[in-house]
């Protein structure tokens, strides 16, 4: 008989199924936690969260109930708070757990639960919340610890205290809205213009043109004028890129329609230039799209924690990680992680080391070993001797390996730089064989064509069209659960041969254990079980009392843990033992890849529970459908997954084992060597040091709330079967971009044609360059969304 | 004429009106969350269990 899950009553709170059922008011609960946040929300009249939405609760059960001692150290204290004196004091807290109108609710009425507080308000996107409170009614800590006691535990760490995060796109919005602006008005004075105006309007008329001129200044001196220097900087680099032949069209064109209205010889073109200005800032906003509550740049000292329980004499006091030495003592909680190399002092602990080698199985530390930075405790709280300060640990020297050093950007040339270097010698070819040939016929005109053939060739719909291409992608992976950094990404993304994968956590489910129950016990025995193997804290133990939803009323007598064997105790009048073969007694041999762990009642045999890793479901066709591009795996563990991960991979593949984060960096470089463009996808620390080295790292991550480490692109677990279309998708926006460029090279051809000869007339300008720009980036955004739906289906 | 005159520059001013307040509210974060807002405005405080005033008309 294999177990089923049950389905038992539901958290009144989190929505969980419940393994031990708790009661308060007749609601049920599945832990402590979720009853005291119903407890806290009901005595303070707050139990609309529950109304607002259907479900706003978060479970409680693995939370760790952290110290926040710490913040009100003076200088931890000057780095969080904006603004500080005695009767008000502001904070920014990051709560990556907001999630929906209920968090909004219960966080902005934060003043309920606590007197202290004036105000709080929530920024959704950010995933922020900004608390006003008087300092002297309420510590920081304290403010913390409440939050962290509704659900809503704030992130406080090291690194992002140091540096402020500010809103970049607001400079660009000023100079979008600017040039948006004279755009309309020019549009307007302009048209009396083309639809003729009889010969005694020549007041209005000079009047319409200088009101373009002084709308056009701004636009000019302040809107256009990061691609005035732009250009500037990669002329002197001698790097032509795509923003040389724009700032030339610009201004040819500007220069050209202040000289017609100067000398009153005719309106200028001023639209087109304003308009071209509108378009193109639209094109750079629109790739400018970023997902601010998402961080890619975060490095170890994320997963740190800020603070630690030092021994101070006779006390333990809070210290910052950064101020521990060698031979301090500290004390660690279950599930808190280690913050440098240091010696164990209490006996036998175990420490899941997955951030930092991949190896899914706790390791077992007896009294005086050493414990490395980034080990987290499972089990009880243990005392530790710091051997070497966080900045010499072990883990943290992967961090000074030259991968983590490079600027990306400086190796990769974009399509776009490179179509634009071809695009703008050829301008440049044209615009002097013009002028040198009419310099010969009618050198009166030689400037008018000369500063027309500039004004035309200004690529501004090859300008729009990466943008608007990878732009619509960027949203449309968004959508299905893939944020990348940037729109570069994808550009990157298409050229990609070579993937290389993680094992735990990406290939396999990190922290849920498949597990599976031979044999025969019926509900009551289950319970019993599950009651047992509650009372230890050995990892397996662990698992298989979470796996059982049948819970039990009972009491254990005469419990007994015997290390390394297992544990036995008795439940009402029955005898129940749980732990390796030979402590049961039992005989057959078994695959001995995988860990089990057996039972027996009253002395008899009833069967086991088999521990397996549990592989991600629908893999294997994604990676039958790489083929040959999957090129290997790279696991921190030892072999034991060999057979069940060689079923899963293609043959081509290459399985690797044992591979510790050094050696899965210099695997990613030895591909690249062979002139590989590699893409790693993993999740921990472990390969942090593999996804800054390769072309393209992504971040696997099953909770947008934890932790992802420096990476291009986050994904989301339950998406990675559809890596490859992914993959596939980055490659049809290449060839999208490609057909944009053939459509704005059309548009370029047919306008220089008119301006070579001679007959560029400001309507003509003012009709081709809008319809060029609209039609391109009409296609891309099209042509994007068409390919997006038939391979991904419908956002739901 | 004249009369195009003295309308082009009230449209400017208003138009010039309207872009300036725009920046405004650009600048002091008006725009940086829509999503809050939004909701926000619908909460409402529920009144006080006051016994004083619990009287039935």
């Amino acid at each position: 008989m294999n177990t089923s899950v049950v389905e038992s009553l539901r958290c009144f709170h989190c929505g969980e199924p419940c393994d031990d059922i708790l009661y308060f008011e007749d609601r049920p609960f599945c832990c402590e936690g979720c009853k005291t946040v119903y407890e806290i929300l009901d005595t303070h009249n707050l139990c609309d969260y529950y109304q607002l939405d259907g479900h706003s609760g978060l479970t409680l059960k693995n939370a760790v109930a952290g110290s926040y001692a710490h913040l009100d150290a003076p200088d931890v204290r000057r780095k969080l708070l904006t603004f500080d004196s005695p009767e008000l004091s502001k904070v920014n807290f990051q709560v990556p757990s907001i999630h929906c109108v209920s968090c909004i609710w219960l966080l902005e009425n934060l003043r309920k639960l606590n007197a202290g507080v004036f105000k709080a308000e929530v920024s959704f996107g950010r995933k922020t919340v900004t608390i006003d409170f008087d300092p002297s009614r309420v510590k920081l800590s304290e403010l913390a610890h409440l939050m962290a006691s509704v659900g809503y535990a704030p992130v406080i760490r090291l690194d992002e205290t140091e540096v402020a995060k500010k809103p970049t796109h607001r400079g660009l919005l000023y100079k979008l809205v600017i040039a948006g602006f004279a755009f309309g008005n020019i549009m307007l004075f302009s048209f009396p213009e083309y639809l003729g105006l009889e010969a005694n309007d020549d007041v209005l008329k000079s009047l319409f043109s200088w009101l373009n001129l002084a709308l056009s200044v701004p636009v000019f001196f302040y809107s256009a004028s990061e691609y005035f220097t732009s250009a500037w900087k990669s002329f002197r680099q001698r790097q032509i890129n795509i923003d040389v032949p724009i700032a030339a069209g610009l201004l040819a064109l500007f220069l050209r329609s202040t000289f017609d209205i100067l000398t009153a010889t005719g309106p200028g073109y001023l639209d087109s230039f304003s308009g071209l200005v509108f378009f193109l800032l639209i094109g750079r906003w629109f790739q400018g799209k970023t997902y601010e509550s998402l961080a890619f740049d975060r490095d170890f000292k994320s997963y740190f924690p800020l603070a630690v329980n030092r021994l101070a004499g006779k006390d333990w006091t809070s210290a910052i990680i950064y101020e521990l030495k060698k031979g301090d003592v500290i004390k660690i909680r279950s599930m808190e992680i280690v913050p440098s190399d240091a010696v164990l002092n209490d006996s036998d602990a175990f420490f899941d080391y997955s951030f930092v080698t991949g190896e899914a199985k706790p390791v077992k530390v007896k009294r005086g070993d050493l414990v490395y930075a980034g080990g987290r405790l499972i089990g009880k709280p243990v005392v530790l001797t710091v051997e070497k300060s966080t900045s010499q640990s072990h883990l943290t020297s992967l961090w000074n390996n030259e991968a983590f050093r490079k600027t990306e950007e400086s190796q990769y040339k974009k399509i776009i730089d490179r179509s634009a270097r071809k695009f703008t010698w050829v301008v440049m070819a044209l615009a002097v064989v013009t002028a040198g040939v009419w310099q010969w016929y009618a050198p009166q005109h030689m400037w008018l064509v000369l500063t027309s053939v500039l004004m035309v060739a200004c690529p501004c719909a090859l300008a729009l069209a990466a943008p608007f291409t990878y732009g619509s992608m960027l949203r449309v992976f968004g959508q299905h659960g893939f944020f990348l950094k940037n729109a570069d990404v994808i550009e990157r993304l298409a050229c990609i041969d070579a993937v290389v994968f993680d094992k735990t956590g990406t290939v396999t489910h990190g922290r849920e254990p498949g597990v599976e129950f031979v044999g025969d016990l019926d509900a009551t025995e289950l319970g019993a079980v599950k009651l047992l193997t509650g009372a230890s804290t050995h990892p397996l133990s662990t698992i298989v009392s979470k796996s059982i939803h049948r819970p039990l009323h009972e009491n254990i007598t005469q419990f007994k843990e015997l290390p390394g064997k297992g544990v036995q105790g008795m439940i009402g009048d029955r005898f129940v033992q749980a732990g390796s073969a030979n402590f049961v007694g039992f005989r057959e041999n078994l695959d001995p890849r995988a860990s089990y762990v057996f039972i027996a009642i009253d002395n008899n045999i009833k069967g086991y529970f088999i521990i397996t890793v549990k592989i991600r479901p629908n893999l294997k066709h994604m990676l039958s459908r790489l083929g040959t591009t999957c090129a290997a795996l790279l696991s921190g563990d030892n072999d034991a997954d060999r057979g069940s991960m060689r079923a899963v991979f293609p043959a081509s593949a290459s399985l690797l084992f044992n591979q510790d984060p050094h050696h899965k960096l210099a695997f990613i470089q030895s591909l690249q060597q062979q002139g590989k463009n590699v893409l790693m996808v993993g999740d921990g620390l472990n390969d942090s040091g593999a996804l800054k080295q390769s072309n393209v790292g992504i971040a696997v991550s099953d909770d947008s709330g934890i932790f992802t480490p420096a990476c291009d692109g986050i994904l989301d677990g339950k998406q990675l079967p559809q890596l490859d279309k992914f993959m596939a998708l980055a490659k049809y926006s290449s060839i999208i971009l490609k057909i944009a460029f053939g459509i704005s090279f059309f548009y370029n051809t047919i306008a220089l044609g008119v301006a070579v000869t001679g007959h560029l007339t400001p309507l003509v300008a003012a009709i081709l360059m809008p319809v060029s720009s609209i039609s391109v980036v009409g296609f891309s955004t099209f042509a994007v969304n068409a390919v997006a739906r038939r391979k991904l289906g419908a956002v739901n | 004429m004249g009369i195009i005159v003295a309308l082009i520059a009230v449209s400017l001013t208003l138009a010039v009106g309207f872009l300036v307040s725009f920046l405004w509210s650009l600048k002091h974060g008006q725009f940086d969350d829509t999503y809050s807002p939004s909701v926000r405005m619908l909460f409402e405080d529920k009144p006080q269990p006051n016994p004083a005033n619990d009287v039935k008309k």
